[in-house]
């Protein structure tokens, strides 16, 4: 099945920007305020009012342009596409149309798991927009009202375009993590797909092996999908309906036309939308109220010196200067700059990196999801976790104990000496053990005699009762110990 | 000699001396309209109560001897265009008739800040479209020289309100000369500032890379005083200019030093009514007589200009007026009517058998919409709607606006080669005077011809001035138009006072009305 035909998939994304205020105003773009609160006489387009550009929203633009690599002219203009909606109240939304902000970038994407080889998704163009409001359609009164919410109306929207390069819905799930840890990293948005702040049309179609030659289906853009986890599974659903359709009807690109069908989450399909909402002729023109953006070659210097390491370039330097695993470093930087730089302090301290990676992304994550915290909220600092694996190290504390140390210290906010003091652990004193050692083997003759007959396991007994008494004895001191008494004995 | 006849500087002086009090003027003023605004119809709305209550709270303020501003007690008309918090705001439209913005035109707060006393709202066409005020939807308005003729449009009723002496001074706006015609059909002063000289917040839109707001006043001095107000830089409109705006006022009765004037042959071509001809040339030789001398300078590209204007202006007006559609504010069709006509058209075509018909038939949604524009636009601005969808249609772009973005180009390279050569350029303002009302209304495209002489300006962005150089036979006024380069005001002002002050066409009197 796999063979029978290569899926091509094109991701389009909308990116709400983490501005104070709107794009052409300054109402707040606040999430999840009461409807139509956050509006103002400009962003619901009342006549009279002109859009004044927020400075603000162009620079985080910028950067996310600069990121993906994209190439960013020195000029470009606001247009406005037409078209007739409620929620949309000027009658048309201030958009880029033939002089995007930027064109021409990508981002490269890798699967650890090796099931394709690393590769660079192209990227066509990212510009900037405004949202449009929320139309909420009333279903059930009987006369179908609907209302309108403009909060949203204004708010600043990145869209970014790929090429059809994705050939799998796992590619395209790995570009989106890839997108979204890109966006966190630079601060320019929330990424948060329930609230809309992340959002994914795809363009999909298939490529046909078809008598020596490569038969391209017509193309279908999905919408409606509210997580990555839809997209897979919009991606393989879309990708076996359109074989089966093919199937069929032996449909091609040429000879149908583009469709759009919507994602149905609970059933698990898609389902065309009509037809006739498609056709539409925007008539893009320039907005004559906006005035041209200039980027200077400076202050893109400025702004690309600003950007700070980028994931690709983090995970890069965590396995060549530091010898991660490609997976740990991967493990690292997928959950944020913050923790990196908690795993960075910690191998400051001196602490072997393959022993900090292993504490990091295993104990420390473990500790931050069962207690629901991020790692700037986390009780044991840097120094702490580099000092409780020194003192493993050492043998201060018995490797065995380790977590134990460590859960003591994340659970009460502990030093690593007030968690060794709260259990007790420290070194045992040698006449300690000595004595300890003569009682066991004077209440175990039984033990003693099979001993030195050669049953030299029938020491583990002791051991066990040895460390009840004090838990601080390592098992190889009472086993040495032991030994050597038995036998000075039987010599005697 | 009535107070309404001296001019607005002048009655500045009187009330800065206390010689009259701006009550006294105001209700000065608000006679005047009362007895003759029945027959011009210059005003949509007269705020008598208000204006006086301005003027008795103004003439407080300078009796206890504290600071009033540059206009201090001068009642002022405005068009019906620009908004005003809580005020009504129509644009001479249906679609707008029970409109009262939230928030005041940056004009409107810059009068206010400088003390005017805001009088009334004027007449204009219906959302500036037009050259007769005849597309309002509310009323005629009639020029006082001739009650049976158009006063020019679209600021009509602003040029008109001035021309009879109903206001010292008014604001109107223009887009392809909607101010500098009328204030030629009316015998008054009116001045089109530089693109971006004048912010346009608040200024409902019809053609935004065209639109200006400016002065209608009786004379140049005192469009110079109304302008130096109004204008500057505004960071709430984009495309307003940071340039710092000269006292206009007080340089205006400097003359201007080796003035070369430039005259367009092309002007003064076949078309050009024998009387107005006369007069432009009277005025010209009026500028040779005072030294200047007489430069001939060409215009290629401006034979396109009204072909241009007529692209780009519908163009983004069909952009600017597609937020009128009967969802968030302004008229919305009866709903309860159209939802059952829809009901009744889907029971007819189920009845006939046609299905397919039933499927094509509108949304609700989009027949309120159909309705909606359908009943409140008229029909030139419908006629406007439908030119600039065309021009702007997938397949029509380039030829049509793209097109006429380039001759843009051309025609503002034209002006910026001859303004090596000349300072200031002086032609007719009009083919003819004011035409009678309802002569033109059926032949739309005569009536964008009038706009011949002045739409260049607007294209081009440069500041242009219509100031009385004459009258007909028939003693209709006939203008005398100067251009001259962006941000030049003080230059187009001084270089029209040279004039006005060699002429006595800015004192005479609409005989009608007197």
């Amino acid at each position: 099945m796999s063979n029978a035909y290569t899926t091509v998939i094109g991701l389009e994304v909308h990116v709400q920007l983490a501005t104070q205020s709107k794009l052409f105003c300054r109402c707040s773009t606040r999430f999840g305020a009461e409807p139509n609160t956050q509006t103002c006489p400009v962003c619901i387009g009342m006549p009279g009012t002109l859009p004044v550009m927020n400075r603000e929203a162009f620079c985080l633009a910028l950067k996310t342009a600069v990121a993906l690599n994209c190439k960013i002219p020195e000029f470009t203009k606001w247009d406005r596409k037409q078209y007739y909606y409620p929620d949309l109240p000027k009658g048309y939304q201030i958009s880029q149309f033939d002089l995007p902000m930027s064109e021409n970038g990508y981002l490269e994407i890798s699967d650890p798991k090796g099931s394709f080889e690393p590769k660079r998704v192209s990227i066509i163009r990212a510009h900037l927009e405004e949202d449009a409001g929320k139309s909420v359609h009333d279903e059930i009164a009987a006369k179908g009202d609907s209302l309108i919410d403009l909060n949203r109306t204004g708010t600043p929207l990145l869209e970014i375009v790929s090429e059809p390069d994705l050939r799998s819905s796992l590619e395209a799930r790995i570009f989106l993590n890839e997108l979204k840890l890109l966006l966190t990293y630079l601060g320019v948005s929330d990424c948060n797909m329930q609230e809309g702040s992340l959002r994914v049309d795809a363009n999909v179609n298939l490529h046909v092996p078809t008598q020596g030659e490569s038969v391209p289906t017509p193309i279908v853009e999905i919408k409606n999908m509210n997580s990555f986890r839809a997209v897979e599974r919009a991606l393989d659903y879309e990708a076996a309906r359109q074989y089966q359709q093919w199937q069929e009807t032996h449909q091609t690109l040429g000879n149908a036309p583009k469709q759009t069908r919507g994602w149905d989450e609970p059933a698990g399909v898609t389902r065309g939308q009509r037809s006739k909402e498609e056709s539409s002729d925007y008539r893009y023109f320039p907005d004559p109220d906006l005035v041209p953006v200039t980027v200077t070659p400076d202050e893109l210097e400025e702004l690309r010196d600003s950007l700070g390491e980028l994931p690709a370039a983090l995970g890069r330097r965590l396995t060549e200067q530091h010898g991660l695993s490609q997976y740990d470093a991967q493990v690292l930087v997928n959950q944020g700059r913050p923790l990196v730089n908690y795993f960075l302090e910690v191998i400051e301290l001196g602490t072997d990196s393959k022993a900090a990676a292993n504490w990091v992304t295993q104990e420390v994550l473990r500790q931050l999801k069962d207690r629901e915290e991020t790692i700037e909220q986390f009780n044991v600092p840097p120094d702490a976790l580099a000092e409780l694996i020194a003192k493993i190290k050492s043998g201060d504390i018995p490797s065995t104990r380790g977590r134990e140390v460590f859960e003591v210290m994340s659970g009460a906010g502990q030093t690593v000496a007030q968690a060794m003091d709260a259990l007790a652990i420290a070194e045992v004193d040698l006449s300690d053990l000595s004595s300890l050692c003569e009682k066991l083997l004077a209440t175990n003759p039984k033990i003693v005699a099979d001993v030195q007959n050669g049953k030299l396991k029938a020491i583990g007994s002791l051991i066990g009762q040895a460390k009840k008494q004090n838990p601080n004895v390592t098992p190889d001191q009472v086993r040495e110990t032991c030994l050597q008494m038995i036998l000075s004995q039987g010599q005697q | 000699m009535s107070l309404v006849h001296l001019t607005a500087t002048e009655q500045k002086r009187l009330l800065s001396t206390g010689e009259i009090s701006s009550l006294q003027l105001t209700e000065t003023y608000l006679d005047r309209i009362a007895t003759h605004d029945g027959r011009v119809g210059a005003f949509l709305r007269i705020s008598a109560d208000s204006a006086r209550r301005r003027a008795q709270e103004i003439d407080a303020r300078r009796r206890a001897g504290q600071p009033v501003g540059k206009l201090a007690g001068l009642p002022i008309a405005v068009k019906d265009v620009l908004c005003q918090r809580g005020e009504r705001t129509t644009c001479g439209s249906r679609m707008l008739e029970e409109f009262c913005p939230p928030y005041s035109a940056t004009v409107i707060e810059k009068l206010l800040a400088e003390d005017a006393v805001l009088i009334g709202r004027t007449n204009m066409d219906e959302f500036a479209m037009g050259g007769s005020t005849e597309n309002s939807a509310f009323q005629q308005t009639h020029n006082p020289w001739d009650l049976q003729r158009t006063p020019g449009g679209s600021s009509g009723g602003s040029a008109a309100c001035v021309a009879a002496s109903m206001a010292p001074l008014s604001i109107g706006t223009d887009t392809g000369g909607s101010i500098r015609q009328p204030a030629a059909f009316c015998g008054v002063v009116g001045l089109k500032p530089t693109y971006g000289r004048v912010s346009r917040f608040g200024l409902v839109a019809f053609a935004s890379s065209l639109d200006q707001v400016g002065p209608v006043a009786q004379t140049v001095e005192d469009a110079a005083l109304l302008l130096e107000v109004i204008a500057g830089h505004d960071p709430r409109d984009e495309t307003s200019l940071p340039e710092p705006v000269p006292a206009f006022s007080a340089s205006v009765g400097k003359p201007l030093e080796n003035l070369r004037l430039g005259v367009v042959p092309d002007h003064f071509a076949a078309g050009l009514d024998s009387e107005v001809e006369a007069a432009v040339r009277a005025a010209i030789e009026t500028y040779a007589g005072m030294g200047a001398t007489i430069k001939e300078i060409a215009l290629p590209h401006a034979k396109y200009a009204v072909a241009t204007y007529y692209v780009i202006a519908p163009s983004e007006a069909s952009s600017n007026l597609a937020r009128y559609d009967g969802v968030h504010y302004g008229y919305r069709t009866d709903e309860p009517a159209m939802l059952a006509e829809l009901q009744a058209e889907r029971k007819q075509l189920a009845a006939e058998g046609k299905q397919a018909a039933v499927e094509e038939l509108d949304s609700a949604l989009v027949r309120m919409y159909r309705r909606t524009r359908a009943e409140g636009f008229g029909p030139e601005v419908k006629r406007r709607i439908m030119l600039g969808t065309y021009a702007l249609s997938a397949g029509y772009y380039d030829a049509y606006y793209l097109k006429a973005l380039k001759v843009r180009r051309l025609i503002r390279q034209d002006f910026n080669r001859a303004f090596e050569e000349v300072d200031l350029i002086a032609s007719p303002v009009t083919a003819a005077p004011a035409f009678r009302l309802g002569e033109m209304v059926n032949d739309p495209l005569a009536m964008y011809l009038v706009d011949l002489y002045t739409v260049s300006a607007n294209l081009a962005g440069i500041p242009g001035i219509s100031l009385p150089c004459g009258q007909t036979s028939a003693g209709l006024p006939i203008g005398l138009q100067l251009l001259a380069p962006a941000l030049e005001e003080d230059r187009l002002l001084r270089g029209a006072r040279m004039v006005e002050q060699a002429t006595e066409w800015h004192t005479q009197r609409t005989p009608n009305l007197d």
